[in-house]
């Protein structure tokens, strides 16, 4: 099986002690920073699959580049020569995908498909002829569909390294113009930015990433270093500046890791190893982003739930002993009201495990207590019983609402209100309670307009 | 040109792929998800290379599980991402695809020495020595690729007959048929694994680029011709043959011209297929090149007559001619405006 790197071969390669392993690492290095630059605008402007295309047009670009420099008395092997072809290939690819999508009126990813499929197959067929050919050599053409960065030239390694920097460059003069295309091109264009040029231009870094980076990690799999860095710099940031320079990041470091990987364990396919390594970036971002990642959500989703809970529980006990506390409701009754669990869980449908886990809820947050000499029954604390008034009220406002605005049936509001009751900003409830005049002074509970429940469970609650 | 009968072998296994992809791309294309059997094509890698890796055999039924579970990884991993992080739904695709792929790609390179598989075999399959590879059923010898197609074909025919209403109302209007009852959830998946399935079955015979182009290019085309779904999948159907067939002509003649013997049917058969594109770009009706220009011509003729006839009589002649013409087949399509 596979051999581990000795120690020292490790510390070689990380510290870059070897002249080759240096260009290349730190060459794809700045590619993936280039391609994650340019990726984020291709994502914000929802073109990311272009790339696709493009990375497959330049397969016959390059196959005709060799044969027109074999034409020429050349063997073919002139690398900067096959990277014009590829640049060529991928221009015509987003002009064909252009064409196809406004004359034929398709969807553009009908349209992508066609153009990725058509050309990559005119490049097999091309090269299949060019293999029984006997002038030019034709070695290594196919390296250009799965990438070939262990042996990689230097001078390749630079050229693509001075390539990449250009295009930073050139993303970071005109990042205003193109932040604004992105997010929103109309505006753009009633700003009187040239939106069409700004576009193809988008495009044109698109064609330059995916030609040099070809080699590096072949035509497949160029693609993800255009997407994947973005995609994971999206769950980070809402900020285009901080998602471009964290995507610019997450493809350098992929880049850079996926190089020396394959530098340091033998039988890596190197592009593989990159694009795996900059997958990983993208995993843990999905996991752990600070704004849309998986453990937010759940984080944030299980305090809502809790904080519902929490409030059905407050609410289902003050409608419980509503009847008992007379027309105005104050915080000193109700504290004083005995609240019987069973009907607790009988009001709102709950089981009896739901019920143990809203009550461990409720005690937790300090709104219950046990009564003092009925072991079956609660009591509410004084913050408990704040916060019934508050959200009762709340419930009932939009009740009000509801039937007086809405023209929904009275028995019908309760469901809608149950739902709104935990969302309801305060600003909007002021806005509630100017609109329901009559509420306004008085910051008391008005009654329930609907029947609540059923009355033989519940004495003394009268509709 | 000399077509033997080898020749007749590599054109039939051809078109069986053609028209069993043709088939079930259709849908992708209805669906806008043409871009899927690009992303299943590549993802099905590591599918292909765990069912292999864990079982040790070749058998096709064991490749056939993992390509098809892969695909419907794919089509999970893209809708998770897609909801979750409110990435645009290509995106997605990229990531999990291109992830896929290179995981297939590592693993097949790191296994390299316990077991055998060539990337470039599972990816380049090359139809023109599946009909030496034969096998015997029922007294009769055929390629087995044809066999492992035919059955693909058949199982996607079944797929589309069993389920053609839901197929239809799920493509279509998901809304509507979730709606009236139906699972558009499980109709996506069962599609997605389909897909897959279609798709490896192609790659031992004949290769993936073909199947990325014989998915997409019969619907697409198809779909300019007619509107209706069930002369959609005939018409395809017929795209389909003419590619397998154009192809393997192309790729026996057109090189002779050049001096050279051959060149591989299947890519000659997506040059057919793009050159099928490039005819309907010109002679689609309504859509096509000809189409817009005779109908411009014929609007500018009625736009003169109608400014003769105004001459001395109501002046809405003209303005009735410059109306939007009513297109019979599709009227939210409207040439006036262009």
């Amino acid at each position: 099986m596979s051999y581990l790197p000795t120690w020292e071969q490790v510390v070689r390669v990380l510290t870059l002690s070897d002249f080759n392993t240096r260009v290349v690492v730190v060459g794809v290095g700045i590619l993936g920073m280039a391609a994650g630059i340019v990726g984020t605008f291709t994502l914000l402007r929802k073109r990311a699959l272009v790339s696709d295309a493009v990375s497959h047009a330049t397969l016959p670009g390059i196959a005709v580049a060799w044969l027109v420099m074999v034409a020429l008395g050349g063997t073919g092997k002139w690398f900067p020569g096959l990277l014009i072809g590829a640049a060529a290939g991928g221009l015509a690819a987003i002009a064909a995908v252009m064409v196809v999508r406004t004359v034929l009126r398709l969807h553009e990813d009908a349209a992508l498909g066609i153009v990725l499929s058509v050309s990559f197959g005119v490049g097999i067929a091309l090269l299949a002829m060019i293999q029984q050919m006997r002038r030019g050599s034709a070695a290594g053409l196919d390296s250009f569909i799965y990438g070939k960065t262990a042996s990689m030239l230097v001078s390749d390694a630079l050229l693509i390294g001075v390539i990449s920097l250009v295009l930073v460059v050139i993303a970071a003069l005109l990042f205003k113009e193109l932040n604004m295309l992105c997010f929103d091109a109309d505006y753009a264009a009633s700003q009187g930015l040239p939106v069409g040029v700004l576009d193809v231009l988008m495009l044109g870094l698109v064609v330059a990433v995916t030609v040099i980076g070809l080699q590096a990690v072949g035509l497949i799999l160029i693609v993800a270093l255009l997407i994947t860095p973005a995609a994971a710099a999206r769950f980070w940031t809402y900020n285009l500046r901080r998602m471009t320079i964290l995507s610019a990041l997450i493809g350098a470091a992929g880049g850079f890791v996926g190089a020396a990987l394959s530098a340091l364990v033998p039988r890596l396919p190197a592009g593989a190893v990159i694009v795996a390594t900059t997958a990983v970036g993208f995993v843990i971002s999905v996991l752990f982003g600070t704004r849309r990642g998986l453990l937010r959500l759940i984080i944030e989703r299980r305090r809502s739930d809790r904080r519902i809970r929490r409030e059905h529980l407050l609410r289902a006990a003050f409608e419980q002993v509503e009847g008992r506390l007379g027309a105005t409701p104050n915080r000193a009754d109700l504290q004083a009201a005995a609240v019987d669990r069973t009907q607790l869980a009988d009001r709102r449908g709950w089981t009896r495990g739901e019920l143990a886990a809203t009550l461990r809820v409720g005690h937790r947050d300090g709104l219950l207590q046990p009564a003092p000499l009925d072991p079956d029954s609660l009591r509410l604390t004084p913050a408990g019983a704040a916060q019934a008034l508050q959200i009762v009220r709340n419930h009932r406002l939009w009740e009000l609402y509801l039937i007086r605005h809405a023209e929904v049936a009275t028995s019908r509001v309760d469901r809608g209100a149950d739902r709104i009751e935990h969302v309801l900003e305060p600003n909007l409830v002021a806005e509630l309670e100017a609109e329901l005049d009559g509420q306004a002074e008085s910051a008391a509970v008005a009654a329930s307009p609907h029947e609540l429940a059923d009355p033989q469970e519940l004495p003394g609650s009268a509709p | 040109m000399t077509w033997t009968s080898l020749d007749t072998g590599i054109v039939v296994v051809a078109a069986v792929s053609a028209m069993a992809s043709a088939l079930i791309g259709s849908f992708l294309v209805l669906r806008r998800m043409s871009m899927m059997g690009d992303a299943i094509s590549h993802a099905v890698l590591p599918g292909i290379a765990v069912a292999f890796l864990a079982t040790l055999s070749r058998d096709t039924a064991v490749i056939v599980i993992g390509a098809a579970a892969a695909g419907v990884l794919t089509a999970a991993f893209t809708q998770l991402i897609h909801q979750v992080g409110n990435v645009d739904r290509g995106a997605a695709m990229g990531v999990v695809f291109t992830t896929m792929f290179a995981v297939g790609l590592i693993l097949i390179v790191r296994s390299a020495d316990s077991v055998h598989i060539d990337v470039h075999t599972v990816f380049y399959g090359s139809v023109e020595l599946a009909p030496l590879n034969d096998v015997v059923v029922a007294g009769v010898r055929m390629p087995r690729a044809l066999l492992i197609l035919g059955a693909v074909f058949a199982a996607d025919l079944a797929f589309v007959l069993v389920l053609f209403k839901e197929l239809n109302l799920t493509s279509f209007d998901e809304d509507f048929a979730r709606s009236i009852g139906c699972n558009a959830r499980l109709m996506h998946y069962a599609l997605m694994v389909m897909v897959a399935v279609t798709i490896v079955a192609a790659f031992e015979s004949v290769g993936s680029i073909l199947v990325i182009a014989m998915l997409i290019v019969p619907g697409v085309v198809a779909g300019l011709f007619t509107r209706r779904l069930r002369s959609l999948l005939v018409f395809g159907q017929g795209v389909a043959l003419v590619c397998a067939v154009g192809g393997h002509v192309g790729a026996i003649t057109v090189p002779r011209w050049f001096g050279l013997t051959d060149t591989s049917t299947a890519g000659m058969m997506t040059v057919v297929a793009g050159l099928v594109v490039a005819a309907a770009l010109v002679v689609a009706p309504e859509r096509g090149l000809a189409a817009r220009a005779l109908h411009r011509l014929r609007a500018g003729r009625r736009r003169s007559v109608g400014r003769h006839r105004s001459v001395g009589r109501h002046r809405s002649g003209g303005r009735r001619a410059q109306a939007p013409r009513q297109s019979n087949t599709t009227p939210s399509i409207s040439f006036s405006r262009r």
